[in-house]
């Protein structure tokens, strides 16, 4: 049958060229293969040559699939399911990539075009380790390519194509409308397009500059892994178990940037758009790429002290084969859909877990065994490290960092052990606090070693030479923390006094880590930026650190919240996280207060923007947030927040909205009218009368609230409606920390706010009453306040340069010794 | 034994103990008939919104209480308190995982898992297609 407004000259292209990549990465696997095998010279040369060009196949083949499926998503080809699913016309065209990877086919074949990358470069810089480290290349290109293969081989299906039409992907199966004479049995439409104006959008809350550039960041550090891995296996391979560390070292250092770089962008995102309120919530989605990193990490350092000392080489393999495999791990978590119970943004079940459990298993369980195969041929020192060397500490900061990695992905995968063995392991009550309570204390040993390492020389350090070297740094730190100590503090006593001490430690230790690590570059390397790079390194990891302690422990929540009644007045309650705000009115909590000040609609968009009013009570802070929220998007019924934020360079006020009520709600003009009355007094408003009661003065407020001289004037007011209801509201008048407020009490039933405004000398007192003519229009909101995030920011990126500088330090030395490369 | 393996012992035995611990203090997933029988322990309940009961939320008088009616496939259900803002998908998920404790007949919920239907956003497709050509004829 013809169908009318398909384009399909796209999609065939599509799969002409998913079929030559895996084809192509078969052959080039194969060919590298048998070029790494070849005794003769001639040989050798020719099956490299044949190899290059199907490698190159793949890389031209992946390159178009991706330009393809881009085509698809720009010009809005709604007859492919992918587009259909993922985009739609009104999606700006900074989101368009972003759509690309939303589904799991486009995040496979992004992870492709990294290898793609990083295979071409291989080929040109690879020298005499070029055919074996691509052999693995090439196979782990094979293997992702079958990942967007869609075939179905024996009935099981094996990848999922991005080409498939919206009509073949069972979408219409249930839909009449779809079908000619709206029978079901019927074939498909002809005219089906006709139906199909629009595609899904992609999901508000990845509508996010973030999401257009933490994938590729992501995926190119998910993908360089695979190279410290294939050295590994080419040394194992060609039983050159050292010369491989030299080559590898620059392709561990690029890694290591690009993978945390990505994951940390994630944290970004995360904060910027998601309403957990934070950056990292421990989600196994976060951890499982998490993990991969910090075992780079460790090979990095090994494999640097292997290089000056021969020590750890064995533990630089184990540490670069589980860096790889748990990038496979985390694929087939995130993937497989075994996360749903326990993960908030895990991919949904494609159907294709075999595949994933092949693909994990196929590259772990051989490389594993081949490691344990060849272990004993692999050089190790006998001799016992010395403690004075810098070395030893190296190694045991890399150890904890393993183990800690370990442990952190032992609590991830309970999913995967309720599966496996059918326990029923849920997380613990406080699922970050049981992360936290222990990552506490990693983060005390590792700053500490990142600190005081260095200052030790490989091999052998006298301790005249360290403690004369530490000093400096040492007495800085110590100052510093003094100051800290004077002037700020860590508030989180939530947990007792336990984990707040390990806070403070931890405080201490990464102050210490900055300040050690940027006094070595004068102290140890004479100022020279090029041979520094270790330290600049340490010295944003330290940022981080700082960043992360001083910004979660110290977080503010501002919308403390009793019963609809600021938190002042209801110390020793617990308080709530969520703020009502009624239009116009200002609510005071804590150092801020905030008013809603209204609402505006996107142009083309359900999206809404609320006008949040912030100020701070001491006048130094004003400014206006606009939250903002897709309310009833595309079908996806109810509310999807993002958040907004201001920042300031020690603190950012951040807020987004929990709750609105419902649309229809009409606008809400009305204004507070002012009544001067004394207790026994009575008004009337259009639904009734209000009876005034006694004025209460309470001056034993707590201090910690109100200041000194706090005080609360408080009136109950009995409001008797024409219905025949009574309802007792209390309108409240503060006086706390030097400044008036009112306190509205409203009464939804009878639209009502009711505030006291004025205390007169001769015990009369002003009430405003504010009666609105229809429901009233609110947002509930949730409001914090993080201290010094920045830190952590700037961290990431201090971080990343300084590996880099190491990178292109390595990358000069081996081009130096190896002339002919 | 060098220095290095006794460290070596004594970091993995710690972190052995560390997942233990935390084996100790894991919840569990639960039915609501299991929940109620071990009340006052922390529980992840596998339940999904009884929606012939009321759900009780006023944003304007107190944002942090929710109430509503859970139920699960045994057929008994259980009245939740939640105290923070509703929501908004509860009712249109399909299942909710509730994190809390039984307790004097409710069950206080810290933290609300909503699952909506995966293929809500097909729905359009499905009843969004009428067309000129194909209307049925009275």
């Amino acid at each position: 049958m013809d169908y009318i407004g398909e384009h399909l000259l796209p999609g065939k292209l599509g799969h002409f060229f998913i079929i030559l990549s895996i084809v192509a990465s078969l052959l080039a696997t194969v060919a590298y293969f048998l070029a790494a095998q070849a005794k003769e010279p001639g040989d050798s040369q020719a099956w490299k040559k044949l190899a290059r060009i199907a490698f190159l196949t793949e890389v031209f083949s992946v390159f178009a699939i991706f330009s393809i499926l881009f085509y698809i998503i720009h010009n809005h080809l709604f007859e492919y399911h992918y587009a259909w699913k993922h985009s739609s016309r009104s999606l700006e065209f900074k989101y368009l990539l972003a759509c690309f990877w939303e589904g799991q086919e486009g995040s496979f074949l992004l992870w492709t075009l990294c290898h793609s990358i990083l295979g071409s470069i291989l080929i040109k810089r690879g020298g005499q380790w070029e055919a074996p480290v691509m052999t693995v290349l090439s196979f782990t290109q094979f293997a992702l390519a079958t990942m967007v293969a869609g075939l179905y081989i024996f009935g099981w299906k094996m990848g999922s194509n991005p080409f498939i039409l919206l009509r073949d992907s069972g979408v219409f199966d249930n839909a009449p409308g779809m079908h000619v004479n709206f029978d079901l049995a019927q074939p498909i439409r002809p005219d089906y397009m006709q139906s199909v104006k629009d595609g899904n959008d992609l999901n508000p809350l990845l509508q996010n500059y973030w999401m257009v550039i933490h994938p590729p960041f992501l995926f190119m550090g998910f993908a360089s892994t695979t190279i410290p891995f294939a050295f590994a296996m080419a040394g194992l391979w060609k039983k050159q178990y050292s010369e491989w560390t030299k080559p590898a070292l620059p392709w561990a250092l690029f890694s290591a940037a690009v993978l945390g770089v990505g994951i940390m962008m994630g944290g970004m995102w995360a904060y910027e758009s998601l309403t957990f309120g934070g950056y990292w919530a421990w989600d196994p989605v976060e951890n499982a790429s998490l993990v991969p990193w910090m075992i780079g990490i460790s090979g990095i350092h090994t494999l640097l002290i292997y290089r000056h000392t021969g020590h750890s080489l064995r533990s630089t393999y184990l540490f670069f084969i589980l860096s790889f495999a748990f990038v496979l791990y985390s694929t087939f978590l995130t993937r497989s859909g075994i996360l749903g119970e326990s993960s908030v943004h895990a991919f949904t079940d494609l159907g294709m877990n075999w595949q994933l459990t092949v693909f994990l298993l196929g590259f772990v369980l051989p490389a594993l065994a081949f490691f344990l195969l060849r272990l004993k041929e692999i050089p190790s020192v006998q001799q016992e490290e010395n403690m004075a060397s810098r070395e030893f500490w190296m190694f045991i900061g890399s150890l904890v960092f393993f183990l800690s990695a370990i442990v952190i992905i032992a609590k991830t995968s309970t999913p995967v052990l309720n599966k496996v063995l059918g326990t029923n392991i849920a997380p613990p009550e406080d699922a970050e606090f049981s992360y936290n309570s222990i990552q506490v204390y990693v983060a005390v040993i590792v700053a500490l070693l990142t600190a005081v390492s260095q200052y030790l020389k490989y091999k052998d350090s006298s301790r005249t030479y360290f403690w004369k070297k530490i000093l400096i740094p040492t007495v800085i730190t110590l100052v510093l923390f003094a100051l800290f100590l004077v002037f700020g503090a860590i508030h989180y006593t939530k947990k007792g006094p336990v984990f707040q001490g390990a806070i403070w430690l931890a405080v201490f230790c990464s102050i210490y880590s900055i300040v050690a690590n940027a006094s070595y570059i004068w102290l140890g390397v004479k100022g020279s930026l090029k041979l520094s790079g270790g330290s600049i390194a340490h010295v944003g990891f330290g940022m981080v650190l700082l960043g992360i302690l001083i910004s979660s422990s110290n977080k503010e929540i501002l919308s403390n919240n009793i019963g609809g009644i600021p938190a002042p007045l209801a110390a020793g309650e617990n308080p709530r996280e969520n703020l009502t705000l009624v239009k116009d009115l200002t609510a005071n909590m804590g150092s801020y207060s905030l008013t809603y000040l209204g609402d505006s609609a996107h142009p083309k968009k359900q999206l809404w923007f609320y006008k949040i009013r912030v100020k701070s009570n001491d006048g130094k802070e004003d400014f206006i947030l606009t939250p903002n929220a897709f309310v009833n998007y595309k079908g996806n019924m109810g509310l999807m927040a993002n958040p907004d934020a201001k920042h300031y360079w020690d603190h950012d006020v951040f807020t987004y909205i929990t709750s609105i009520p419902n649309p229809q709600t009409a606008k809400d003009t009305s204004t507070f009218k002012p009544y001067i009355r004394k207790a026994g007094d009575s008004l009337f408003y259009s639904g009734g009368y209000i009876l005034v009661q006694e004025l209460k003065k309470n001056d034993s407020v707590p201090e910690d609230l109100f200041g000194k001289d706090g005080s609360l004037y408080e009136v109950p007011l009995q409001v008797h409606s024409k219905t025949g209801s009574v309802y007792t509201l209390k309108s409240r008048l503060a006086h706390a920390r030097g400044t008036w407020f009112s306190l509205p009490d409203t009464l939804p039933s009878e639209s009502l706010v009711l505030q006291l405004q004025q205390v007169n000398e001769d015990k009369s007192f002003e009430l405003g009453v504010k009666e609105s003519g229809a429901v009233m229009k609110y947002v509930t909101l949730k409001a914090y306040r993080f201290p010094f995030i920045r830190l952590l920011w700037y961290g990431v990126w201090i971080t990343a340069i300084g590996i880099l500088i190491s990178m292109v330090r390595r990358i000069r030395l081996n081009r130096k010794n190896t002339p002919s490369a | 034994m060098k220095k290095i393996h006794i460290i070596l012992l004594v970091l993995i035995a710690g972190s052995i103990g560390i997942l233990l611990t935390f084996l100790k203090t894991a919840s569990t997933y639960d039915t609501i008939e299991t929940a109620m029988s071990k009340p006052g322990k922390f529980v992840h309940l596998m339940a999904k919104l009884d929606k012939t009961q009321p759900i009780e939320y006023d944003a304007v008088n107190n944002p942090n209480y929710l109430s509503f009616t859970a139920t699960d496939t045994t057929g008994k259900s259980v009245k939740v308190i939640y105290h923070n803002a509703k929501p908004d998908n509860l009712e249109l998920s399909d299942k909710l995982v509730l994190k809390g404790k039984y307790q004097d007949g409710l069950f206080d919920c810290k933290d609300i898992q909503t699952k909506c239907p995966s293929k809500y956003k097909e729905e359009q497709a499905r009843t969004g297609g009428t067309h000129p050509g194909n209307v049925p004829v009275k």
